[in-house]
């Protein structure tokens, strides 16, 4: 489907374009146009706000759904990005074990990842309650950071697993036989190849334990540790009365610009890891 | 290392049949060395991995097999297998079970389509269009689940939605028509918010494995004179085989422990309790820890059956298809 386009195919591919934009692309416009509805405008049934009001942003960042917003989106990156760090350092030598070396088990390693990655979470969470309740990591980062390897862990193996299929290990072989140490080897010739793979299994990582909701929601009970998926669900207007509305959907586009950046940003590298993990390519 | 090793045992091979032996122990000491290396690297990860998920399942299996309320503590007392007992007997079970299935199904088989036409309208695309749409198609899977939710659940709802002012002219939808009421439209909209979630994943899987049919093959049916649709049929989907079943397994054992959008949207009402809100509201909403482990565990096996089928019906080898 190279070379030049008729003007019939040129029509075509732009009406394809845009079914696909909008339908990508509308439920996130409509939850952007509804953070900007006062509360008065809310039930006109309309999609664009009348006049555009930045005073829900004003209720979670500065008002009085403060305290809650601002300690859930410091939870959420915190406990994620810890969850993040330790399974990308975990799987990468795990993944480096896989693809250099030669030892039994390690299809079973493999085997285990895939079993943990498709483990309902809700299974988990019962005895995990229990647990915690008794030992104290109820409500506390630690209490989601476990349960979040869980999350984590497989699917950065996987992933990695398969990038580091494909470096040529014989460099690290050429580097020693041209004089360098087996440190100097590792670093010079393998980690520049493995680091975007590394990158990249971080970034769908993060991304996988940001989403998280049940563990969020059944591990924590107060804004010490509760992260932003369940903050939004328990949120509750300026009165008994009020529907939050407003401010939920205020929330929702502040924690979703990020990731929307970053995915505009890294589009390339993501879905080369996310098919390669689980597809060879 | 492998190369010094060849070396060694070459030059030592001349110096007979001891130096051999010897140089097979120094062999397969290397090995074992090996062997111990590649634990040390990747165990941590499989102890971690077991831990987190292993200990969990077998302290539900047997906290299952308790009468234990956290509400009433000192009642705990062992029953056996009174709980499944309880729950295999129960209606509102079996009607979790029903509306489980019915969503994993319908998501699926339209995530399915839906994921084969975007991905052959991004394998096709011309350069500059692909990496647009490919970005945009990426954007529902990074957003949180619960966010899509409210924003399918406000498009909805009756007080802020404007669904039913757009599309009041389609027979069946009026300005007081309230989604969230019944089963059906409740279940129409959690529907479709987890189809517009997790197509993209279903389709960039599907885009790997086109990438993957050798285009000679389509440039030979197409030179024989195949249609388009002959070409669908029998190049493209035989060679393809193995990334389809990949991604409906996986597709289909995310959607049987869907959660977060049920959770927001209707909590369960109006009879669209799912099987994983089923285990949370008994066990962590309820405190019947007894109950909710026995939930837990059933929806694990249910899992695990999932995957046998697949495996046994269409003959994955997921390791393979998977890539190693």
């Amino acid at each position: 489907m190279t070379g030049r386009l008729t003007g019939r195919q040129r029509f075509w591919w732009a009406v394809i374009s845009v079914f696909v934009l909008v339908w990508a692309l509308f439920p996130v416009v409509s939850i952007f146009a509804t953070s900007f509805k006062l509360p008065s405008q809310l039930n006109l049934g309309l999609f664009w706000p009348k006049t555009w009001s930045t005073s829900n942003y004003e209720q979670i960042l500065v008002g009085d759904a403060q305290t809650l917003f601002l300690s859930s989106l410091r939870n959420s990156i915190g406990i994620s990005l810890i969850a993040t760090a330790i399974a990308v350092v975990l799987a990468t030598l795990a993944a480096y074990a896989i693809g250099r070396l030669e030892f039994p088990g390690k299809r079973l390693i493999l085997t285990a990842a895939l079993g943990v990655s498709i483990f309902p979470a809700i299974s988990i969470v019962t005895p995990l309650f229990n647990l915690w309740r008794n030992i104290g990591l109820y409500d506390t980062w630690l209490g989601l950071i476990i349960p979040y390897l869980s999350l984590t862990l497989p699917i950065s193996i996987w992933t990695l697993a398969a990038f580091f299929r494909q470096i040529p290990w014989e460099l690290e072989q050429a580097a020693q036989v041209d004089g360098a140490t087996s440190w100097q080897a590792f670093r010079k010739a393998i980690v520049p190849l493995a680091a975007p793979g590394v990158f990249t299994t971080a970034l769908i990582a993060f991304f996988i334990a940001w989403n998280d909701f049940v563990y969020g929601i059944s591990l924590t009970s107060t804004d010490r540790a509760r992260p932003v998926p369940a903050a939004l669900a328990f949120f509750t207007g300026a009165s008994q009365f009020e529907e939050p509305t407003g401010a939920i959907s205020a929330a929702a586009v502040v924690v979703t610009i990020p990731v929307v950046i970053l995915v505009l940003l890294f589009q390339r590298q993501i879905v080369a890891g996310l098919t390669q993990g689980a597809v060879k390519g | 290392m492998t190369t010094e090793a060849t070396r060694e045992r070459g030059r030592r091979r001349g110096a007979g049949d001891d130096a051999d032996k010897q140089a097979r122990a120094a062999h397969s000491e290397r090995t074992r060395a090996e062997a111990r290396l590649g634990w040390y690297l990747a165990g941590p990860a499989f102890v971690i991995m077991l831990a987190v998920t292993l200990y969990p399942i077998l302290q539900a299996f047997y906290d299952s097999l308790f009468r234990y309320r956290l509400t009433t503590p000192d009642d705990r007392a062992f029953i056996g297998v009174e709980n499944y007992w309880v729950i295999l007997r129960d209606g509102f079970f079996w009607q979790s079970v029903a509306v489980t299935v019915l969503i994993t199904l319908v998501t699926v088989v339209v995530e399915l389509i839906l994921g084969f036409a975007l991905a052959l309208v991004m394998h096709r695309a011309i350069r500059r269009l692909r990496g647009l749409l490919r970005t945009a198609i990426l954007v529902p899977y990074g957003i949180i689940t619960v966010v899509s939710a409210f924003a399918w659940f406000y498009a909805f709802d009756i007080n802020s939605g404007y669904i039913n002012h757009w599309f009041g002219w389609v027979p069946g939808i009026s300005t007081d028509l309230n989604w969230f009421a019944q089963t059906g439209t409740s279940l129409f909209v959690i529907i479709a918010s987890e189809i517009w979630k997790t197509t993209p994943f279903i389709s960039l899987l599907l885009l790997s494995g086109l990438a993957q049919v050798p285009s000679d093959l389509e440039e030979a049916a197409e030179v024989d004179g195949a249609t388009a649709w002959q070409r669908f049929r029998r190049v493209i989907i035989p060679n393809m085989k193995a990334a389809i079943m990949v991604a409906v397994l996986f597709r289909a054992l995310d959607a049987f422990r869907i959660f977060d959008n049920v959770f927001i949207m209707t909590n369960g009402a109006n009879g669209t309790t799912v099987l994983s809100l089923l285990a949370y509201k008994t066990s962590i909403g309820r405190l019947e820890i007894g109950l909710g482990s026995a939930i837990s565990v059933l929806l694990f096996l249910c899992v695990i059956l999932i995957c046998w089928v697949a495996i046994k019906l269409f003959k994955v080898d997921l390791a393979s298809a998977r890539g190693e």
